[in-house]
């Protein structure tokens, strides 16, 4: 086990370089144009603007020197400032408790409805219940998320006034169950899916036939042989969903004006800051590179056969 | 001018005239409705791309808080008229090139200095300074010695790095005493005074020169009539009235939160919701079928603003050198139709080459803007016809598709060639290639007025050299009217010159102007009484609860 660890986290290393170096390669070469065509409006930028700017960032350097540059500052822990001086670092501080709330509470409420419906449409087949898990998270899947968004941003902020329609600063759990139900609404109805499968496919496998035989309780059949069993792709599900959450809310956080971590990404796209994009984006990866170990530990968990070396 | 950054911005450019007092009809009789001194209102705003420095500036976000923290030394009134002395007590001049300030005894700053005439001159020398590196600089060049101060890199991107100007300040401004300071412009220019109202020309409190421009910008003090109190990044600015303020314009109420959005969508939602005060541009998606009128009723506002859509030519490409085949192009684009379908009536047609809006401008006087198919055909056929695709570009990321399609779509149908529309991805890209004059068709181009003049919609655009000439237009004829009206004695005979000058552009069609920009903008039931500014911000100072 731990040098199953150890070699997990070592190679970490050059998945990490990997993923900064091509990030960094695709955002400066790639996207082709000077930073500063179109700062000024509809005008050229003065030219002592763009000689100081030049020198600043070393924008006449070749694309490796500023990639090691770059590097070299990240091991320092610094990420470099953006065009107009702010710290890359306190964006990151400030952004990314925000996207992180928000996709853990969207995890929570995937989690929960997902595998309470998933467990109990797998238990009854072709049920009243099972019926209505399949056609709403169809309709659910259907949708594309900024529907879903704007629907109930609508309905709930603007039309009932049950929740603000947006948002605070203050990220407070009340006013992200909104959001957090939309980001996490096409997980969620994934992972009904899932369990409902898994569920209804180890309830005629052999292991539960022989403990409904010996006679135990069904709670303890269900909650402990065929749900352990059953949880294991739908952790899989939950383990990855983390990063995908968290680099997908860019919708979600548009919608109600949530400060995280998509729209500051997707600016610092348009305004060609590769150093914004690759620090926020290398942390995502790490997020991914994290999650997925603890996916691969929590299997030995639920399955007495994994056992790792 | 200033451009707009938000996301998902429909306009790339949007600003507003007009006197606007809405949702008083029932209420001022009242009589306490405007009474009310401590109020706080939140409007909406955007994260400012940089500290708040004036001088360097050039976006809407933070160029609206800029406006609310400073006073000029001229002010320009809401209702787009010639501007008024505001910090300045007279701005004098003989020759309109050499001109004697004095500026009002006892203004204060938020710091609790007294606003005095070094503190214009070594602003706008900071601002000149090629090494400091500000965007507005520009703004500067009419000035004796400007080139002075500049240098530009020997090698462009290259490794060598520009010399150190030649000067540190410019020759031509001269601080006579504490309240009175000399400019001397490098040529004649009437328009200077009219220039001063723009953000690059406020003063700056001696506190900046001790400490670095981008500290001072996150804790900016002006001499206006907020002052800043705190500024959460992405989340909110705040403000709150500068009680020292000794100039008309006091705010009526106290506090002002700038909340700062992403997404034009979220802040409509906030409006409609009762949590955001006031939004100066409700999005796209609320003005269809006029929804915008239906949410909000009497607090709609709806405005004109002085700033043009305009496609430019690219005139150093030899397929459109021919000034008959430009005008046959703008003849055959039914404006009318567009900004009925594509804008429900919220823009309208383009009928003269400087906004209507603006002083000095004339209505009605682009004649090349009617849409006359026969004529258009004619003068095609004397152009010897069009061989190839004409392919209208504009930038991607804002909504431009459906009106540059339908212009397209127009001259296609109109002149039987084939013409299309083709989006170029981000504004950066589009405006790189601009830069690069190599745009090889006709190209989406927009112009808001810096100042109200009828002298910026001439001198950048259409005189050789000028600063957002991209498509390389020059006429001698053109350039020789420009000067002598920027050189005039007086505003008067400057825009009689000018007029004789946009007579000669109207021959020749550099560009196209198709609509006049609209501003629709919102406020919640609180705000009883509301005015914007000539470029469509939020007057705060004349905000009512």
């Amino acid at each position: 086990m731990g040098r199953y660890l150890l070699r997990r986290l070592l190679q970490l290393v050059p998945v990490f370089i990997g993923t900064t170096f091509m990030i960094y390669y695709l955002v400066w070469v790639m996207v082709p144009g000077d930073p500063f065509a179109g700062k000024c409006g509809e005008r050229p930028c003065p030219p002592g603007f763009v000689a100081m700017m030049t020198e600043k960032f070393q924008l006449d350097q070749p694309w490796y020197v500023q990639y090691a540059t770059y590097m070299k500052n990240l091991f320092q822990g610094d990420f470099g400032t953006t065009w107009s001086g702010r710290s890359i670092n306190e964006i990151i501080v400030a952004a990314y408790p925000n996207t992180l709330k928000l996709a853990l509470v969207a995890l929570a409420i995937e989690a929960v409805i997902g595998l309470t419906a998933g467990v109990l449409s797998g238990l009854r087949r072709n049920s009243f219940l099972d019926n209505l898990v399949l056609v709403s998270t169809l309709f659910l899947i259907a949708l594309p998320i900024f529907v879903i968004g704007f629907l109930l941003q609508w309905l709930f902020g603007v039309q009932w006034h049950i929740v603000e329609p947006t948002v605070s600063s203050e990220m407070r759990l009340s006013e992200l169950i909104v959001p957090g139900f939309v980001l996490g609404s096409a997980s969620m109805a994934y992972i009904a899916r899932v369990a409902r499968t898994s569920i209804s496919e180890n309830r005629r496998s052999d292991y539960v036939r022989t403990a409904i035989a010996k006679g135990l309780p069904m709670r303890r059949v269900v909650g402990v042989h065929l749900l352990r069993n059953s949880l294991i792709p739908v952790v899989t599900l939950l383990g990855t969903d983390l990063g995908a959450l968290m680099g997908g809310a860019i919708v979600t956080e548009g919608i109600f004006n949530i400060k995280g971590i998509g729209g500051t990404v997707y600016r610092a796209i348009t305004t060609k800051e590769s150093a914004t994009v690759v620090s926020i984006v290398v942390i995502l990866v790490v997020v991914y590179l994290v999650m997925n170990l603890l996916v691969d530990l929590l299997y030995a968990a639920l399955d007495p056969r994994i056992r790792y070396e | 001018m200033r451009v707009s950054k938000r996301t998902s911005s429909a306009v790339a450019l949007s600003a507003a005239v007009a006197l606007i007092a809405s949702g008083c009809s029932g209420s001022d009789d009242g009589g306490d409705a405007g009474t009310s001194t401590d109020g706080a209102i939140v409007i909406d705003g955007t994260q400012p791309e940089v500290p708040l420095v004036p001088a360097n500036t050039t976006e809407t976000g933070g160029g609206a808080i800029i406006d609310y923290l400073w006073t000029g030394l001229v002010e320009y009134p809401n209702n787009g008229g010639a501007p008024q002395n505001a910090v300045a007590e007279s701005i004098e001049t003989t020759d309109s090139k050499v001109y004697t300030i004095k500026i009002k005894k006892g203004l204060k700053f938020h710091d609790g200095t007294e606003v005095k005439a070094a503190n214009f001159t070594k602003a706008w020398n900071w601002a000149a300074y090629s090494p400091n590196g500000a965007q507005n600089s520009s703004f500067f060049a009419d000035i004796q010695g400007f080139d002075q101060v500049q240098s530009e890199d020997p090698d462009g991107d290259g490794p060598k790095q520009a010399p150190e100007p030649a000067a540190k300040e410019m020759s031509g401004l001269k601080v006579i005493d504490d309240y009175t300071f000399e400019v001397t412009l490098a040529a004649p220019t009437a328009v200077f005074p009219t220039k001063l109202g723009y953000s690059a020309f406020v003063p700056l409190p001696d506190v900046f020169f001790t400490q670095k421009p981008d500290d001072f910008g996150r804790k900016p003090i002006g001499n206006g009539p907020v002052k800043f109190v705190s500024w959460e990044d992405d989340v909110m600015i705040k403000l709150t009235r500068f009680d020292d303020y000794a100039l008309r314009d006091k705010m009526k109420i106290k506090d002002v939160d700038v909340k700062l959005y992403q997404e034009d969508t979220a802040a409509y939602n906030d409006l409609l919701a009762g949590n955001l005060d006031f939004q100066q541009q409700v999005p796209v998606s609320a003005l269809a079928g006029d929804k915008w009128k239906n949410d909000l009723g009497d607090r709609a506002i709806q405005s004109t603003t002085p700033s043009t859509g305009i496609i430019a030519f690219p005139i150093y490409d030899p397929k459109y050198k021919n000034p008959k085949l430009r005008k046959a192009v703008s003849l055959a684009i039914n404006r009318q139709d567009i900004t009925e379908k594509i804008f429900f009536g919220n823009r309208t047609p383009a009928d003269s080459w400087a906004n209507p809006l603006t002083p000095g401008a004339k209505a009605g006087n682009c004649t090349a803007c009617q849409y006359n198919p026969d004529e258009a055909k004619k003068l095609l056929a004397e152009a010897g016809g069009f061989q190839g695709e004409m392919v209208f570009y504009y930038n991607a990321d804002a909504s431009h598709k459906e009106w540059m399609e339908a212009v397209a779509q127009s001259v296609k149908n109109t002149l039987g060639i084939n013409a299309r529309a083709e989006g170029i991805p981000t504004f950066a890209v589009f405006r790189q290639q601009i830069n690069a004059h190599k745009m090889t068709g006709p190209y989406r181009a927009g112009w808001q007025q810096d100042y109200p003049d009828v002298e910026n919609w001439v001198n950048p655009l259409y005189v050789t050299g000028g600063s957002s000439n991209d498509g390389l237009y020059s006429n001698k004829e053109v350039d020789a009217l420009a000067k002598q009206a920027s050189g005039a004695k007086n505003l008067d005979e400057a825009h009689a010159k000018f007029a004789e000058a946009v007579a000669l552009i109207d021959q020749d069609v550099p560009s196209i102007p198709v609509y006049f920009q609209g501003q629709q903008s919102g406020h919640s039931e609180k705000i009883k009484k509301v005015e914007l500014t000539n470029v469509g911000e939020i007057d705060i100072t004349s905000v009512e609860l």
